[in-house]
């Protein structure tokens, strides 16, 4: 049994993040961490492997920035990570990104499990995950609170995920590719003896000869970054007794038929 | 001839309501590239919402009413999309980005290797037929505009962002069934069972959020002796007794933030934030809830904020339009009862 989790560093979500006048998008110094949702995707993918008494994968597509995120994971307990990164990748998109991943995939040994986070906090592209799937040609299960049974001998799968209306069990085929929600588990934190070991890691780079691939032509394109516009008006604040704030905050309400 | 496709979502045999937001983007682009409208049904219930598609302005309805789709899942859903995409060859397939909406288009883009453009807020259609569209990135903390190429663009609309166009009770869509591709058999996913959220108001869906901070376990009530944890059963009474009454005569969803779900005052289906649900509704009340840029990524598209806090320094004043110091305990039963009377409840 080998479980491969993706993961990629996003900016601390505290951090301002702003279009400077390059161009360009800056978080001034503020400092990487890995993507939220995918603590509970590389927890998950230790505790799987663990269970199955198998192998955890981490793999990050991305510059160099992206190695953060690997040295966590492994610091958290994941047995090896693998970063992809191309500079023909630069302008690359999902499509590009998830061609690589499949690719990555198939040239590791014997993987029946892809544990995804539920989407990058920064770019927001929530496409990774079923791009990765298709690619693949393996089962897609989304929104994943828990693993209820796995049985890799028999190829089976059963799971609960939490949709907009409620909790759905379903039970599905293996190879496949999950994405997890907060629900699943508690991530770790990085032990002390972890952090020392990722900190002395070699993380390889795999480029896209590696994986036999070329990078298909980007399909979508960003045309530019700006900064949001002024929220305009400042507060009013309301003041008075409870019952005389209530009053007049209903009455600006009605005024503006938000009511 | 090339349409631009709008999926339609469906929950038992029901249209979603954003659904039709989808169909009002649509609109926008079909005139403009000068193509027909059509919405795209499938499952339970479907000829009927196809009938309403048509009052809500598709030309056509392509349905599929297959026992295989009802309840959704992505294989036959996505297996039937792509086949659509490639056999009629759409400029666009267009929906409104749910949960389900955004894996079908994603899975489906990749199946035909199309771009796809999620969370859209607002898009124009050039002269030569390209769609520009503008997307919130890192946590809605800037804006980015981004252009799609190819035979099929897919986009996912943030809900809330398009208006769904005004109903014409005499208009018909031309019905079009449609052969499922796959059969049972050949999907792999079954559904075992399903636990519908009792009481739930969907928070995407909702045009008023009523939301509970950390303080809701400052509430003045006394636990009954013998609690296990006082401010969890504090807290837990606040949103139900405190917060829920002020959402009914709204008829408004309850939101929360991080901190209080993380302490087990409510279920994480409610939490607002980057970690949590995005939400756009006119009205947000942020009752006890400091403001933290995480909770803004979630819910600062609001089009009117207030906040409801007892430190006047509190993050959530430099976001809200109206702002009230104060104990929540006191303001939010008094804004209940005046919210009672004025709206005759
Ligand atoms: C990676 C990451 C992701 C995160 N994602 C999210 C997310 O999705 N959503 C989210 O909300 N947070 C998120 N957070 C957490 C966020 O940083 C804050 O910790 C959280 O939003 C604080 O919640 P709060 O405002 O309820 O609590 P606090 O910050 O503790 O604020 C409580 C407020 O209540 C006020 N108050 C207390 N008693 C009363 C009273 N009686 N009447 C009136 N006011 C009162 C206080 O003045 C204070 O302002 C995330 C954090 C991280 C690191
Ligand atoms: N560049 C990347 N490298 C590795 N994993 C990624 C990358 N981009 C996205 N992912 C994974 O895919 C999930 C969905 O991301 P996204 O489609 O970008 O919203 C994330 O939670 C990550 O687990």
């Amino acid at each position: 049994m080998h479980v491969v989790v993706f993961t990629r560093s996003t900016p601390d979500t505290a951090a301002k993040v702003e279009v400077g006048g390059d161009g360009k998008v800056t978080w001034g110094d503020a400092a990487t961490v890995v993507n939220p949702w995918d603590e509970y995707a590389l927890e998950e993918a230790i505790v799987q492997a663990k269970n199955a008494g198998g192998k955890s994968t981490v793999i990050a597509i991305g510059p160099e920035m992206h190695a953060e995120a690997l040295k966590h994971s492994l610091a958290m307990g994941l047995d090896e990570a693998i970063r992809i990164w191309d500079e023909a990748l630069a302008d690359a998109d999902s499509l590009a990104y998830a061609a690589a991943a499949a690719a990555a995939v198939k040239k590791l040994d014997g993987v029946n499990l892809i544990i995804l986070g539920k989407e990058s906090v920064d770019v927001g592209t929530d496409q990774h995950n079923y791009q990765i799937a298709r690619k693949l040609g393996w089962t897609m299960l989304s929104y994943v609170s828990k693993i209820a049974a796995v049985d890799y001998a028999a190829g089976t799968i059963k799971v609960e995920r939490l949709l907009e209306q409620g909790r759905q069990i379903v039970t599905s085929r293996l190879p496949a590719v999950i994405s997890v929600m907060k629900d699943i588990n508690e991530p770790r934190y990085p032990s002390f003896i972890g952090i020392r070991k990722a900190s002395k890691a070699v993380i390889p780079v795999w480029s896209l000869a590696d994986l036999g691939i070329s990078a298909p032509a980007p399909k979508t394109r960003v045309v530019k970054y700006m900064n949001l516009p002024a929220r305009e008006g400042q507060v009013e604040m309301i003041e008075g007794t409870p019952e005389e704030q209530a009053k007049k905050l209903v009455d600006r309400l009605l005024e503006e038929k938000v009511l | 001839m090339s349409a631009v496709f709008v999926w339609i979502e469906t929950f038992n045999g029901k249209a979603i309501p954003t659904s039709w937001e989808a169909l009002g983007a649509g609109r926008l682009i079909a005139d403009k590239l000068g193509v027909p409208l059509a919405a795209l049904v499938f499952g339970e219930g479907a000829g009927a919402v196809a009938a309403e598609a048509g009052q809500y302005g598709a030309n056509q309805a392509l349905v599929c009413e297959d026992a295989t789709l009802h309840g959704f899942r992505l294989e036959p859903y996505a297996a039937l999309l792509t086949r659509l995409v490639t056999e009629r060859q759409p400029r666009v397939v267009l929906a409104v980005g749910t949960a389900r909406a955004r894996e079908l288009l994603a899975a489906s883009a990749a199946d035909t290797d199309s771009s796809l453009l999620t969370e859209v807020i607002s898009l124009e259609v050039g002269g030569d037929g390209a769609i520009s569209v503008v997307r919130p990135v890192y946590a809605g903390k800037i804006l980015s505009e981004a252009v799609g190429s190819g035979p099929t663009q897919f986009l996912a609309v943030r809900g809330r962002a398009f208006k769904a166009p005004t109903p014409d009770a005499g208009a018909k869509a031309e019905i079009v069934a449609v052969p499922p591709a796959l059969a049972e058999a050949e999907i792999a996913t079954k559904i075992e069972g399903f636990e519908q959220e009792v009481g739930a108001v969907n928070l995407t869906d909702a045009a008023i959020i009523v939301s509970g901070g950390r303080a809701m376990a400052n509430n003045p009530k006394e636990p009954p002796p013998g609690v296990a944890d006082p401010a969890v059963w504090k807290a837990q009474d606040a949103f139900q007794h405190v917060l829920q009454p002020l959402a009914d005569v709204l008829g408004a969803a309850v939101g929360a933030s991080r901190a209080a779900v993380d302490a087990g005052y409510i279920p994480y289906a409610h939490q607002v934030g980057q970690t949590g649900k995005t939400v756009s509704p006119d009205l947000y009340i942020a009752c006890g809830i400091s403001g933290a840029i995480q909770h803004q990524a979630g819910m600062r598209t609001s089009k009117v904020i207030v906040a409801i806090n007892k430190d006047p320094e509190a993050p959530i004043f430099k976001l809200a339009r109206y702002g009230l110091v104060g104990d929540l305990f006191q303001i939010v039963p008094a804004l209940t009862a005046e919210l009672k009377k004025r709206l005759g409840k």
